[in-house]
């Protein structure tokens, strides 16, 4: 491969264009004379056309192009979790120590730490047979994940050797009788799906801790959600909250053509938060890819391939991986520079025609699986997209609405009001609940998936009656219809609202949701009885212990004290028919 | 390097000019133009190959023929750099307006920029006082932050920069800010009004101007905010300063872009604007912060005028995805008199709540900003259930609300040109002052605690 003669032809931005070589596609090449790293995207008659991963000016014609042989790939192993990368694998910190605090170019690192020494404990033994996926032995990752070291895809066979001991990645630490040595560290092509055996129906419940999300519009483990939303919506808070929260046992982050300070803030912040189930920092399970929006485009499209590859690497071990991606339209936007750069024909708004495809296939790698070695594992994605004046009707969100089966809708007028997080409960919609129900009435409690009916009813009907009051006034309603709006303002007030920056409000788990949902339709129960007796609906609303209920979700044991209080309010309610 | 001269131009288009067959040359490099009447001009190269090479003229193709010579000088674009530029005026190349001398360079600093390592970068958390209570209160500023003016035409969008420039400060050191101006695309008489009130201040002393006037090439303006950027820099970086930069007006920026793009013959995206835009001003937005190890910083004011009003056109929403919040001038409260005229509601600071708070402004900001903002709002909507069914109709709470949004506009948000106010007794203390019109079991946001401490009639001492 070496012997043939690459030189560039043409650069204009990130794509160059080489003649001399004959790749393959998809083929990593090193360009010019400081041998940056490029893609091959486009073969052309003798022409090949490469998008660059760093920045080309200054760059010649005439400077060569060499082949690797290799397409673009990732290196997975122990030592992937608390890291931060940025679109092609490179370790930031890592590129901070060779080129300062300015990402420069032509700097070359590995993704795994290859000197790094880990605690290797073998868990097969010599003479089992052993095929892709099967788990050779297990390394403490970090405090709270144990890392599985697989058979890599494509090998099988009788084990020879196999020790326990300390190794560092590249090191074999079990030999086939066919003589194949397998190392912890393997190496996957980004583009290429990692096989598995079959794909399952989504069953568990993905839990976030956030009220709307969990209650009303639940994501499956294995399942794939969108939240498009105008700026200023809370896309990104949200996104952040599901990092921290959600009950996966992994959890990568791609930060996508994405503010620098917001990654900065994630970084400052990860390390010091706390798993609510393990008590150990967050950042233990945490993968990071950051690639800022000033950082070279093309690097911005591969990163959510490297992303999602790690994602289902962890999944192959049996683990449930949640993976964030912020921003699908950053992503968009890398591809559809590219293609223009390429002078391809345009599809819709200059996107690429193959745009819808290619956010379907991300798309489809995520899902709960049978693994490779026969165990259970997941990978649910959830893509923030960044609409162009928050209208959905743009290729990128209709391309993601198509595919995802969860919608997330996020609404500019709830963000000024400061309803956060802003998604709007008239719009949104997840199709998991018919899959899920099993799982509630099994673990939470049998009335749960009613008990969700009869909420977002009640908010169904407050649309309507909303629209007579913006004509008549509230007082022109019937007082039956008055304290639909009453309960419902309690809905969104007091349930669908969350503070994501208050220690205790920030989480809610499932059981807690479910009180607080039955706590708002015993309020309605009671106060409509009360009325019935004569009690005056002003009266039943201002009973101060419903106040001290509604204001009690932002202390900490609330769960322990929620039944009395609703006792309290209850008995209070009670007590304005007497006093009538 | 060489000093070859060709004479191979084939085609010139709009800002651009296509030559022949040269030696190998670099992608960015830059150029020189020889005219046959011996005019010089320069330009950067947007594209090459063996075969053909395509220069962006920065000056415009007038007078550009087929005998005009084009050498290459064998380097990217690069910025003389000193700290003798402050206090300086610049033109939007780089090369002295003020009739001084030449800057003489500490450093040739590339002027694209490399992005900053986002590992690299601290969060930013220092709170600015800009002595404008809308901003401080509701939208507060922090060192590092991008925070851009959402404006439109005929509304005082540089006399509220030119205050904040004049005002702005740190309320925990006494580090004063370098001003770093950016003119690109602006009249001679926005310029003049600039430079003057700078002048007046003696705020001249501690800036440097980069300026491109409407009458000044349009091409150029491409690079104008980059030199202004690789200025903070390095000042922020190599010496310890705290910058600020203003850049106006973005809208004239990007509409060079498209031109530019238009007559590369590129595929547009939304309203002709590049499919690239949105990089394009990441790599202008995203050279603001601070970063681990350095002393200085980058806050950056980039000015906007919305065309037509609309916060959805590209150049408004696309910067909206890329900084730190925004601050909306809204026409209805200009024309209500009302200076500075922000509207808070769709303002936004998304660096607030790292730079408030106890230790850094005053423990009940948080809260006392929410109440406003709450209070403001729905005194805001009611005004538009007054339109229909009067104000009879209202309740004792809806009536005191909608009082308040008078208030809020007529007191809080409206002071004068140089009035500086303190976050402490200027801005929060008045907000107490002005919320004692609303009855305090109508006062929600505020924690009961902040209530006792500091309700001018209501506190318990």
């Amino acid at each position: 491969m070496s012997k043939e003669n690459g030189v560039i032809y043409r650069i204009s931005g990130p794509v160059v264009t080489a003649v001399g070589i004959s790749p393959r596609m998809y083929e990593v090449v090193r360009v010019g004379d400081e041998g940056l790293m490029g893609e091959v995207i486009e073969l052309h008659g003798d022409q090949s056309v490469i998008q660059v991963y760093e920045e080309t000016s200054g760059v010649r014609p005439g400077e060569p192009v060499v082949r690797t042989g290799q397409t673009l790939s990732v290196q997975l192993g122990p030592g992937l979790l608390t890291k931060i990368y940025d679109g092609i694998q490179r370790p930031l910190p890592e590129l901070e120590k060779t080129m300062g605090v300015f990402i420069t170019r032509g700097v070359d690192a590995d993704g795994l730490d290859l000197e790094k020494i880990w605690a290797f404990s073998a868990t097969a033994k010599k003479g089992d047979s052993v095929s892709s996926g099967d788990v050779l032995g297990t390394v403490q990752e970090t405090k709270t994940i144990e890392h599985r070291v697989m058979v890599p895809p494509g090998i099988s066979g009788k084990i020879k050797e196999i020790k326990s001991g300390d190794y560092n990645v590249t090191q074999t630490v079990c030999t086939l009788e066919d003589g194949t040595e397998v190392q912890m560290m393997q190496k996957w092509p980004v583009r290429t799906p990692r096989p598995f055996t079959k794909k399952h129906a989504p069953e568990v419940p993905l839990q976030t801790g956030q009220r709307i999300l969990d209650f009303l519009f639940p994501l499956a483990k294995g399942g794939t959600a969108g939240i498009p939303g105008p700026f200023g919506s809370g896309k990104t808070v949200t996104q952040q909250q599901l990092a921290k929260w959600s009950d996966a046992d992994i959890v990568v982050y791609i930060g996508c053509g994405e503010r620098g300070n917001e990654m900065t803030e994630v970084l400052d912040e990860f390390p010091h938060l706390m798993d609510p189930k393990t008590g150990e920092a967050l950042m233990n399970r945490t993968t990071m890819i950051a690639n800022t929006s000033n950082m070279p485009v093309a690097a911005r499209e591969a990163s959510v391939y490297t992303g999602i590859t790690i994602a289902e690497y962890f999944r192959d071990m049996g683990y449930d991986v949640a993976l964030m991606a912020d921003s699908t339209s950053r992503w968009a936007e890398a591809m559809r520079e590219i293609s223009s750069r390429l002078e391809e024909m345009p599809g819709e708004e200059g996107y690429p025609a193959y745009l819808s495809s290619r956010l379907a296939e991300f798309y489809e790698r995520a899902g709960r699986v049978e693994t490779l070695a026969g165990g259970d594992g997941s990978v649910s994605v959830i893509g923030a997209v960044s609409p162009p004046g928050g209208d959905i009707s743009e290729p990128v969100s209709q391309g993601t609405l198509r595919i995802v089966k969860v919608f997330w809708g996020l609404d500019a007028g709830l963000a000024r009001q400061r309803h956060f997080p802003a998604i709007n409960w008239l719009n949104s919609y997840s199709l998991y609940p018919p899959s899920l129900d099993q799982w509630y009435r099994d673990n939470i409690k049998s009335d749960f998936p009613e008990i969700r009916t009869e909420i977002s009813a009640l908010l169904q009907v407050e649309a309507e009656l909303q629209e007579i009051v913006q004509l008549v006034g509230s007082d022109a309603l019937p007082v039956d219809q008055q304290l639909t709006l009453e309960v419902a303002r309690m809905i969104r007030e007091f349930f669908l609202q969350q503070n994501a920056f208050h220690d205790v409000d920030t989480y809610s788990d499932l059981k807690l949701q479910y009180t607080m949902a039955k706590a708002i339709l015993s309020f309605q129960e009671e106060s409509k009885k009360a009325i019935a007796g004569g009690a005056a609906l002003e009266d039943v609303v201002n009973v101060p212990a419903r106040t001290d209920l509604m204001r009690g979700r932002f202390e900490s044991g609330y769960e322990e004290k929620i039944d009395e209080m609703l006792e309290a309010m209850n008995k209070q309610i009670a007590d304005t028919m007497e006093a009538n | 390097m060489t000093g070859k001269e060709y004479r191979t131009i084939t085609d010139v288009k709009g800002p651009l000019v296509f030559l022949n067959k040269t030696e190998p040359v670099a992608f960015g490099e830059i150029v020189e133009l020889r005219l046959t009447d011996g005019t010089l001009k320069n330009g950067q190269v947007l594209d090459t190959s063996d075969d053909q090479v395509i220069v962006q003229v920065f000056e415009g193709t007038a007078s550009i023929d087929k005998q005009t010579g084009i050498k290459f000088l064998g380097d990217v674009f690069k910025l003389p750099v000193s700290t003798d530029m402050i206090g300086r005026i610049l033109d939007g190349a780089g090369r002295p307006r003020d009739g001084g001398p030449a800057i003489v360079a500490d450093e040739m600093a590339d002027i694209i920029g490399a992005a900053i390592n986002p590992y690299s970068r601290q969060s930013p958390s220092s709170f600015i006082q800009t002595g404008i209570s809308a901003i401080d209160a509701c939208t507060s500023l922090v060192r590092g932050q991008k925070l851009p003016i959402f404006s439109a035409s005929g509304l005082p969008h540089n006399d509220i920069a030119l205050q904040i420039a004049r005002q702005a400060k740190l309320v925990d050191s006494d580090d004063d800010f370098v001003v770093v101006f950016c003119a690109m695309g602006i009249t001679a008489e926005e310029y003049n009004f600039f430079v003057h009130d700078l002048e007046r201040t003696g705020a001249l002393e501690n800036a440097c101007l980069f300026v491109n006037l409407a009458d000044d090439p349009a091409v150029e303006r491409l690079i104008t905010p980059r030199l202004a950027l690789t200025a903070a820099e390095y000042l922020a970086f190599e010496h310890d300063y705290h910058v600020l930069v203003i850049y106006t007006d973005m809208t004239n920026y990007c509409e060079s872009l498209r031109q530019i793009g238009a007559a590369r013959e590129e595929v547009p995206g939304r309203r002709g604007y590049p499919g690239y835009m949105y990089t394009d001003l990441a790599m202008l937005y995203e050279r603001a912060g601070l970063v681990k190890g350095k002393k200085g910083s980058i806050t950056q004011f980039p000015i906007l005028t919305m065309p037509g009003d609309d916060i959805t056109h590209p150049i408004p929403d696309l910067s909206g995805y890329i900084t730190e919040g925004q601050i909306v001038i809204s026409r209805e409260l200009h024309q209500k008199g009302i200076y500075p005229p922000i509207n808070v509601l769709p303002s936004l600071s998304r660096l607030m709540n790292a730079g408030i708070g106890d230790g850094k402004t005053r423990e009940d900001h948080k809260s006392v900003s929410d109440q406003l903002y709450a209070a403001y709002a729905q005194g805001r909507e009611l005004r538009g259930l007054v339109a229909i069914v009067g104000e009879d109709a209202l309740n004792e709470r809806d009536l005191q609300l909608l009082k308040f949004a008078d208030i809020f506009e007529n007191q809080f948000l409206r002071q004068s040109r140089d009035e500086d106010r303190s976050i402490g007794e200027g801005t929060l203390d008045y907000a107490w002052e002005l919320l004692t019109n609303i009855d305090t079991k109508y006062l929600v946001r505020l924690d009961q605690k902040w209530i006792d401490k500091y309700h001018p009639t209501e506190k318990k001492e």
